[in-house]
């Protein structure tokens, strides 16, 4: 067999190989994160200005694209419902889309593409200009100061921005429920409430819906900061090497918050509701 | 500067190289590397572009790692050492970036007092007399840039930042790398005499890489010359202006 025609071969191998050792370095650098979290120095200061970061920057787009998500849920629904004299039930399934999934994902991905990708970038310009370097020739370890403090805010900020994204989801519903359906709020809102009540309660007063919804961010923030700062931390070959890892860091993690979302999904059922 | 004397059981070499080795893929950068800087020296490492001579001094920092061979600093050996002794070693060493490196999001004065407010209890009082120091030394006017952020400096002011912001903890071990590039001749006079005093008056230690042979000239006790990877010349100024070898002479040219 000449070499040649093994090649194909040769490269998946050595394919595999690499993506071995990504994965590898990845859950290495969540291994580092979680040990820094807990042990001395903390940065507490870059811990406040990152969560002033997340939250800030996100904020807009985050209320922006729940407004617009409940609007269009109600209209949509609307079509359908006024059909069966039903628009009374609007407000279950705004209230049980926006909570259960568009909530947390939708969130995560604005997030992602905000915050993440200017996670990346800084890291990314902050390695390919020796800060990184710099940082541990003055004793100081980068991935305790620049990456935990970063995953601990987006552990913070994604479930208190998804419940915001939650509210004005509801919000925005409600506007098409009342202006275009003669709906009265009341109604929309006691709607909304059924659908939440539906599933049951957990510490009995917290709609299992709404907590599913908030363990999701959890897991869907520490996916954007460890995905964007390990991109970031990795950057290699200049300027152009900064933009390649801030579009790998936006598209893995909305690939990694979606599958995630599916597998987080289906572990919430069977744990909470079977 | 006031710095406390080095303790006397430090009479051995404060840098050591020995025969290392480092390939990047099939590329070899560094080849049978060897050479060592006592305390109180001033070694310079001249070689054209590309030729192996930051990745010389990451190696000193462990920034690097050698595929074979040692790097000993402060007699210890990095590639045995544990994350805390190397820790500690960095501390004792200070080091210029290329490109300077300063941290863009702190203004100047956190920036040079960075290794202060990270490792010591220091009162507020106390690192901004350091750090006014420090700037001093490099002839940067503190309170024009103090409160400065990287950016808003030229390419030669950040340089000197560099420089005060690796000297204000007073280290033992002091690395350049390019230190006077891209700076005006007075300035490049200005630097080379300030690695000279830190010598004279602290017996720091310094390895400075530079492209100027001049400037290697009249600051290094010993100078080594890199050729694709490896020395082909060490020795003083002097025996390197009075050597036959083809090469050396080319680049002295
Ligand atoms: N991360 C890396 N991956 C691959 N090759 C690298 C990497 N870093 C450096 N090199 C290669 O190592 C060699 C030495 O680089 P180094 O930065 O030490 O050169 P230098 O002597 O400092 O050059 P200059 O005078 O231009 O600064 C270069 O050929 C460079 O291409
Ligand atoms: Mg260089």
């Amino acid at each position: 067999m000449s070499s040649s025609r093994a090649s194909p071969i040769r490269w998946l191998n050595e394919a595999l190989k690499a993506a071995a050792y990504r994965v590898q370095s990845y859950f290495g650098l969540l291994r580092r994160v979680l040990a820094s979290a807990v042990t001395r120095p903390f940065y507490w200061r870059d811990l406040a200005q990152q969560m002033d970061t997340i939250g800030v920057a996100s904020l807009g787009i985050v209320a922006l694209t729940g407004l617009f998500t409940g609007m269009v849920l109600a209209l949509q629904s609307s079509v359908e419902m006024k059909q069966f004299g039903a628009t009374i039930y609007i407000g279950r399934l705004v209230g049980a889309s926006a909570v259960r999934e568009l909530g947390p994902v939708l969130t995560a991905l604005m997030v992602a593409g905000r915050a993440g990708s200017g996670m990346a970038a800084q890291l990314g310009s902050m390695r390919i200009t020796e800060q990184i370097d710099a940082l541990s020739t003055l004793g100081v370890d980068p991935v305790r100061k620049l990456v935990t403090p970063r995953f601990l805010a987006a552990l913070i900020m994604l479930p208190v921005l998804t419940v915001i994204m939650d509210v004005i989801a509801v919000g925005g519903g409600m506007l098409i429920a009342v202006v275009k359906l003669d709906l009265t709020a009341t109604m929309y809102l006691r709607s909304v409430y059924q659908s939440l009540a539906q599933t049951g309660f957990i510490f009995r007063y917290i709609p299992i819906d709404v907590f599913g919804g908030l363990v999701k961010p959890l897991v869907f923030g520490g996916i954007i900061a460890l995905t964007s700062c390990y991109y970031g931390m990795n950057t290699r070959g200049g300027t152009e090497g900064v933009g390649r890892a801030t579009t790998q860091a936006v598209v893995s993690s909305s690939i990694l918050i979606l599958a995630s979302d599916y597998f987080l999904t289906q572990l919430l059922i069977a744990l909470l509701i079977e | 500067m006031s710095q406390a004397k080095p303790s006397p059981d430090s009479a051995g070499p404060v840098v050591m190289l020995r025969d290392v080795r480092l390939t990047y893929g099939s590329h070899v950068v560094l080849d049978e590397i060897g050479f060592s800087v006592s305390r109180g020296e001033t070694m310079c490492v001249l070689g054209g572009s590309g030729v192996g001579k930051s990745t010389i001094l990451k190696l000193i920092l462990h920034l690097e790692e050698p595929d074979s061979g040692h790097v000993e600093v402060l007699g210890h050996d990095l590639e045995t050492s544990g994350r805390a002794e190397i820790f500690e070693a960095r501390q004792r060493m200070g080091m210029v970036f290329q490109g300077s490196a300063l941290f863009d999001s702190l203004p100047i004065f956190d920036n040079v007092g960075f290794p202060l407010f990270e490792h010591t209890d220091l009162p507020l009082e106390e690192i901004r007399r350091r750090v006014r120091e420090a700037l001093s030394f490099v002839d940067l006017d503190y309170r024009r840039v103090e409160s400065l952020l990287p950016s808003e400096l030229s390419g030669g002011m950040k340089k000197r930042v560099a420089i005060a912001r690796a000297i204000v903890h007073r280290p033992e071990i002091l690395l350049f790398d390019e230190p006077t590039s891209g700076l005006d001749p007075i300035t490049t006079r200005t630097i080379d005499n300030l690695i000279v005093k830190l010598r004279r008056e602290l017996h720091v230690s310094s390895i400075v890489v530079t492209h100027d042979t001049r400037s290697a000239c009249r600051i290094a006790n010993r100078i080594a010359l890199l050729q694709s990877g490896r020395i082909i010349f060490i020795g003083t100024p002097a025996e390197m202006l009075a050597s036959d070898d083809a090469y050396v002479r080319e680049y002295l040219e």
